[in-house]
């Protein structure tokens, strides 16, 4: 039930949201995702003591004509992005406080629904459930990025809904494939597992590319990335937020759970060509950072990179790099989405995030620049940050599947100081100038929120073997299950 | 004993934490009292454990907390003590609270004074990290700890853009050093599958091991190394590094930090001596560096760059020692070069604080009457640099030196050589700030003074220190005669590798016979050249042999690397956005969306574009959902 309630709260208070008053509205929904964050601690907690708990599971018909269940359930692996989903919305809501949102009562509103779906797309072990969810957590994003976005917010905002569209559409047809050829006409999700093993090795690659298209429009993975920059620089913040914290970890996700596993010899004939796109998205997308004018857009090709390296490790199926895969989900999250907040910060005092006209903001703010630089160095990846431990597996996952690949995946270590620290330097060293002046001192809301990234970033740092010990038992079997079939498809 | 050690990390750390959460609220007094107390009290923790390591000489592992594990990889929080650990444990506790208490007077004026302090604290905890841990990830964590630190110190004074470009680079340049430093730790865990120093040296000579993979392993390492301890190629960040407040150069960029790397050689020395190839390597990049810096420091005019290049070069030609085996004597080289290098650092920031901040040797001159305490210690140390008996620096040189003249006779060459331009350079600047008549201003001339006790006094313990530093390493020919043994080598034996060498007593005598004489004949054309030179030229552009020009300017090693690799990496990157990115892929995209856009027309028709139905339309249809599953 416990799984259950994880999608229907967050529905719960998009009805109070949208009954109460418009200065009502964010607290409303903020208050209903601490609710729902609570839940989420509970059932990390719960699953610690009892990961076999039938809390976790939630099993019922639902399309009987098609053999769809609606069938939930939380395991080692989800729970990871369930925890991440329930942590970030908070400070999601509760970033937009210094911006005066119009229409707050659908905004907010929409920011749960979408929690609503995430959840839903990380639960959810039936292939059909999978998909409805799937596409209706496109919807809310989309609505957000077209009503409160930026100038020229419609094309961008339509590239983006018609370019995920068209990749789903691929992953639909994949699982109707696989759908026929389960004994019984199943989406259960272990069914898909056994009929995906048994196709053909032409059947399994032409599943694999499907769901690939899908999967890394998402993440995004080069050169199925540009509607990635533009949207996230037009999207409002929370958007960005959405976006880049949590909504391209679906992607990731369903790399480990419904594509790998699903169709083990269609990765093992093209891993080598999606590791390689995969690393060169990591050095691309640091290219590209190290040329951008603007920080949003700058973080928007960080964040390519960083993602980039996220999939080669997940394609190297190993365990360090699945392990450290779903750890730098988690970090990159928390990272990208305090860095995302930062940005907003400048913009919201400077009406401008053009990092040459900016300079000497660690003169005016002191507070300020000290958790921006802690939120930094999470995504340059210090040791005893979070995003080190989540990038030293993932190198350390590439390497064993390909010495070359780590060395230029690698190259991220170096071209993330590169670029962050002029980033940070152009816009916080130096002697302030007559824009920089008017700075100011950030407020408590905002010191609380950078404080708490800060917090967490360092934990995460120091103590990473609270998360990956609940995943490394499932990842395990994945990762078995998958080289049993590839090896004995060899033969 | 040993189970203390975590307490020697702790104090600096926990001092960390209390000044940087009360920030400027918190008093200079009480700052003054946490910042080196927390320091000194490592410091004696650390003499207690070095007392009982002398009794027992046991390597003891100390675990405290598991980190990292994902299958069979585990980092854990662990420490190691044992005779090479609690040595370098020594030098970063001992010289570092000298050097805090020097700051205490250096930096009274600073207004970010407790920034300063939390800073300095939190390297030294980094730095402890580095050598106490007892596994590779563990190193990696201190090192970009200290990595960290360096970046913050050196851009200290941020409203200066110079400084805060010096501090980029040091991070980045030490960056590609740390990325070959973490591959190599991924690769020992692939062929040892451990990263406990322990569990992997102790494979080293039973199983069967591609040498070809121990050589990547080590090549790999120290290619961390040459980004920490500034050998070619990635050595300019040190000199650049000298933006940073004078006691930190002293502490991170000459006693400690940059010490690193040869901390890492001798603490793999298994691994490094199973890996000939790299070896050789390792020599013939220390001694390049080593004569290339030493020729570089010759004509500049920034006192603290002359230090900065003999402190590459000083690290080069441990990189040589090391490269030939002589890993004790490299440490011990490390230890007296803390003491008299930290002392002429400090002893620089002396002069510095004298100047009102002036840095040009050209500008100072007969400083000795003014101020004589810095004068008496900053000669004690350049006669230790330049290896005068019975200074520290003479005997670890000669030690480094006899077992490089058995192992390469050109190597040696090459070393005596460098030794010889270290007593040039250092008499050089000696002569010019020290002595002769005052060539600043009249406003310089008045305002020079004698610096406080609290940086006076850590000189003098410096000082000492470099005179009677070097006797824990007697010749060992010369010491079996006269019954006075080598104890470093003997107390490092437990941990480093030993290094056997045959040489004779009067070879000994011989080598360091000539090495002096050497010596002294270059002191003395120094004497000739600078005592009391009258022609000093003022600014930078008077005319200049072409040598000389190439020199002054460092061989335009800066500008080649910006010409060779920041500029075309910055245009690659420019091009590949401008063109790759928006001509190429987005427009390609872009003409697939057109079409569909076209299409779309069609169906846009059913949407009425008012975001209320949208919201309601969405909500109804999943609550149409969730009772349709129940039906």
């Amino acid at each position: 039930m416990l799984v259950l309630l994880l999608i229907i709260i967050p529905v719960f208070f998009v009805l109070l949201t949208l009954m109460s008053g418009e200065k009502q509205a964010k607290n409303i929904s903020f208050f209903g995702s601490l609710v729902t964050l609570a839940l989420g601690i509970y059932a990390i907690c719960a699953f610690k003591t009892d990961p076999l708990c039938s809390c976790f599971i939630y099993h019922t018909p639902w399309v009987k004509a098609l053999g769809a269940d609606f069938y939930i359930r939380i395991d080692g692996i989800d729970i990871i992005l369930v925890l991440l989903t329930a942590l970030l919305v908070p400070f999601i809501i509760q970033s937009s406080q210094s911006r005066v949102i119009q229409h707050p009562k659908s905004y907010f509103s929409l920011i749960l629904l979408m929690q609503s779906a995430l959840f839903g797309v990380f639960v959810a072990k039936d292939a059909l459930l999978f998909y409805v969810f799937w596409e209706m957590a496109l919807i809310p994003i989309y609505l957000i990025c077209l009503v409160w976005g930026g100038e020229g917010r419609q094309k961008i905002t339509f590239k983006f809904f018609i370019y995920t569209l068209f990749g789903s559409l691929f992953m639909l047809l994949a699982i109707i494939f696989i759908w026929l050829h389960t004994k019984e006409r199943s989406f259960n999700i272990y069914d898909f597992y056994i009929a995906g093993s048994h196709l053909s090795p032409r059947e399994q690659l032409l599943v694999f590319i499907a769901f690939y298209l899908a999967f890394a429009v998402k993440i995004p993975i080069f050169p199925l990335h540009t509607w990635q920059p533009d949207t996230y620089v037009n999207a409002p913040t929370q958007g960005t937020m959405l976006l880049s914290g949590i909504m391209l970890k679906m992607g990731a996700f369903g790399l480990i759970m419904w594509m790998i596993p699903v169709v083990p010899l269609g990765w093992h004939i093209a891993s080598k060509y999606v590791v390689v796109l995969s690393v060169i998205s990591v050095v691309y997308g640091a290219l590209m950072a190290l040329t951008q004018k603007d920080f949003k857009r700058m973080l928007a090709y960080s964040s390519l990179g960083h993602v980039g390296l996220i999939a080669a490790g997940i394609f190297s199926w190993n365990l360090q790099g699945v392990q450290g895969a779903l750890y730098q989900m988690l970090s990159h999250g928390i990272n990208v989405v305090a860095l995302f907040y930062v940005c907003d910060i400048i913009l919201t005092r400077m009406n401008t995030d053009t990092m040459q006209k900016l300079g000497g903001i660690r003169n005016v703010s002191t507070m300020f620049s000290v958790l921006f630089l802690i939120a930094l160095l999470g995504s340059v990846a210090l040791p005893f940050t979070n995003g080190f431990v989540g990038e030293f597996l993932l190198i350390h996952g590439v390497f064993q599947y390909n010495t070359g690949a780590a060395v230029f995946a690698g190259l991220t270590v170096i071209l993330g100081a590169v670029y962050f620290l002029r980033a940070y330097q152009v816009m916080m060293h130096g002697q302030t100038n007559t824009l920089t002046q008017g700075f100011g001192a950030i407020t408590k809301n905002e010191k609380i929120l950078l404080g708490s990234f800060a917090v967490l970033i360092i934990f995460f740092g120091l103590f990473p073997n609270v998360i990956l010990s609940i995943s490394e038992q499932p990842v395990k079997v994945l990762i078995d299950h998958v080289h049993m079939v590839t090896n004995s498809g060899i033969k | 004993m040993e189970q203390l050690v975590y307490l020697i990390p702790l104090f600096p750390l926990a001092s960390f934490v209390i000044i940087s959460l009360f920030g400027n609220k918190l008093s200079k007094n009480i700052t003054n009292l946490l910042a080196p107390g927390s320091v000194l009290a490592s410091f004696v923790v650390a003499v207690l454990i070095f007392f009982s390591q002398i009794s027992n000489h046991q390597a003891i592992q100390v675990p405290l907390l598991s980190w990292i594990t994902v299958g069979d990889f585990h980092a854990d929080f662990s420490f190691l003590v044992d005779s090479l650990s609690i040595i370098f444990t020594l030098v970063i506790t001992g010289v570092g609270f000298l050097i805090h208490v020097y700051s205490t007077g250096y930096m009274h004026d600073e207004p970010d004074y407790n920034r300063y302090f939390s800073y300095l604290n939190l390297f030294v905890f980094f730095m402890l990290l580095l050598v106490l841990g007892d596994n590779f990830l563990l190193m990696f964590v201190g090192w970009e700890g200290v990595g960290l630190c360096s970046y913050l110190l050196i851009g200290f004074w941020f409203r200066n853009m110079d400084y805060s470009n010096a501090a980029n680079k040091a991070f980045i340049m030490n960056r590609i050093g740390d990325l070959g430093f973490l591959l190599g730790i991924i690769l020992t865990f692939g062929v040892f599958g451990s990263i406990n120093y322990h569990q992997v040296f102790a494979q080293v000579g039973t199983v069967i091991i591609d040498g070809k993979l121990i050589t990547w392993i080590t090549m790999l390492l120290f290619i961390g190394a040459m980004g920490k301890s500034a050998q070619i190629p990635l050595y300019t960040w040190l000199p650049d590094a000298m933006a940073g407040p004078t006691p930190v150069s002293a502490l991170i960029h000459a006693a400690t930090m940059v010490t690193a790397g040869i901390y890492m050689i001798a603490r793999c020395s298994p691994l490094f001596s199973a890996a000939p190839d790299t070896m050789h390597f390792i020599s013939i990049i220390g001694i390049a560096t080593a004569l290339l810096s030493a020729t570089i420091a010759l004509f500049q005019n920034d006192i603290k760059k002359v230090l900065a290049y003999s402190t590459v070069s000083q690290l080069g030609l441990i990189f040589c020692a090391l490269g030939v085996g002589a890993y004790s004597a490299g440490v011990f080289h490390v230890v007296t070069h803390a003491f008299f290098k930290a002392l002429l650092f400090l002893g620089a920031g002396s002069v510095i604080h004298g100047m009102g901040g002036d840095q040009d040797i050209r500008n100072m001159g007969g400083l000795k009457q003014k101020m004589p305490v810095t004068y008496i210690t900053f000669f004690i140390a350049t006669l230790a640099i330049s290896g005068i008996p019975p200074f520290a620096g003479f005997f670890s040189k000669d030690q480094m030196l006899a077992e490089i003249f058995v192992h390469n006779k050109i190597l040696f060459a090459l070393a005596l050589l460098t030794s010889l331009m270290t007593a040039f350079y250092m008499f050089r600047l000696l002569f010019l700030t020290f002595f002769g008549d005052f060539r600043g201003t009249g406003i310089q001339k008045d305002h020079v003074h004698e610096s406080p006790k609290s940086m006076t006094v850590p000189l003098m313990i410096l000082a000492v220190l470099s005179v009677v530093g070097g006797f824990i390493g007697f010749p060992k020919e010369l010491g079996h005669e006269i019954n006075f043994p080598n104890s470093i080598d003997a107390f490092l034996s437990s941990s480093v590798i030993p290094h056997v060498i045959e040489m004779s007593l009067n070879t000994e005598l011989l080598l360091m016979t000539i090495t002096v004489i050497l010596i002294l004949i270059v002191i003395f054309i120094a004497r000739l050249l600078f005592l009391s030179r009258k022609d000093i030229p003022k600014g930078d552009d008077a005319p200049m042999p072409l040598f000389k020009e190439v020199i002054y300017h460092k061989f335009y090693v800066d500008e080649i690397y910006e010409a060779v690799i920041v500029k075309p990496l910055n245009r690659i990157s420019a091009i590949l956005y401008n063109i790759v990115e928006r001509l190429g892929i987005d427009a390609a995209i872009n003409g697939i969306g057109t079409s569909v856009v076209n299409w779309s027309q069609l169906l846009r028709l059913s949407q009425t574009g008012g975001l209320g139905f949208y919201v309601i339309a969405m909500v109804v249809s999943i609550i149409l959902l969730m009772i349709l599953m129940f039906l």
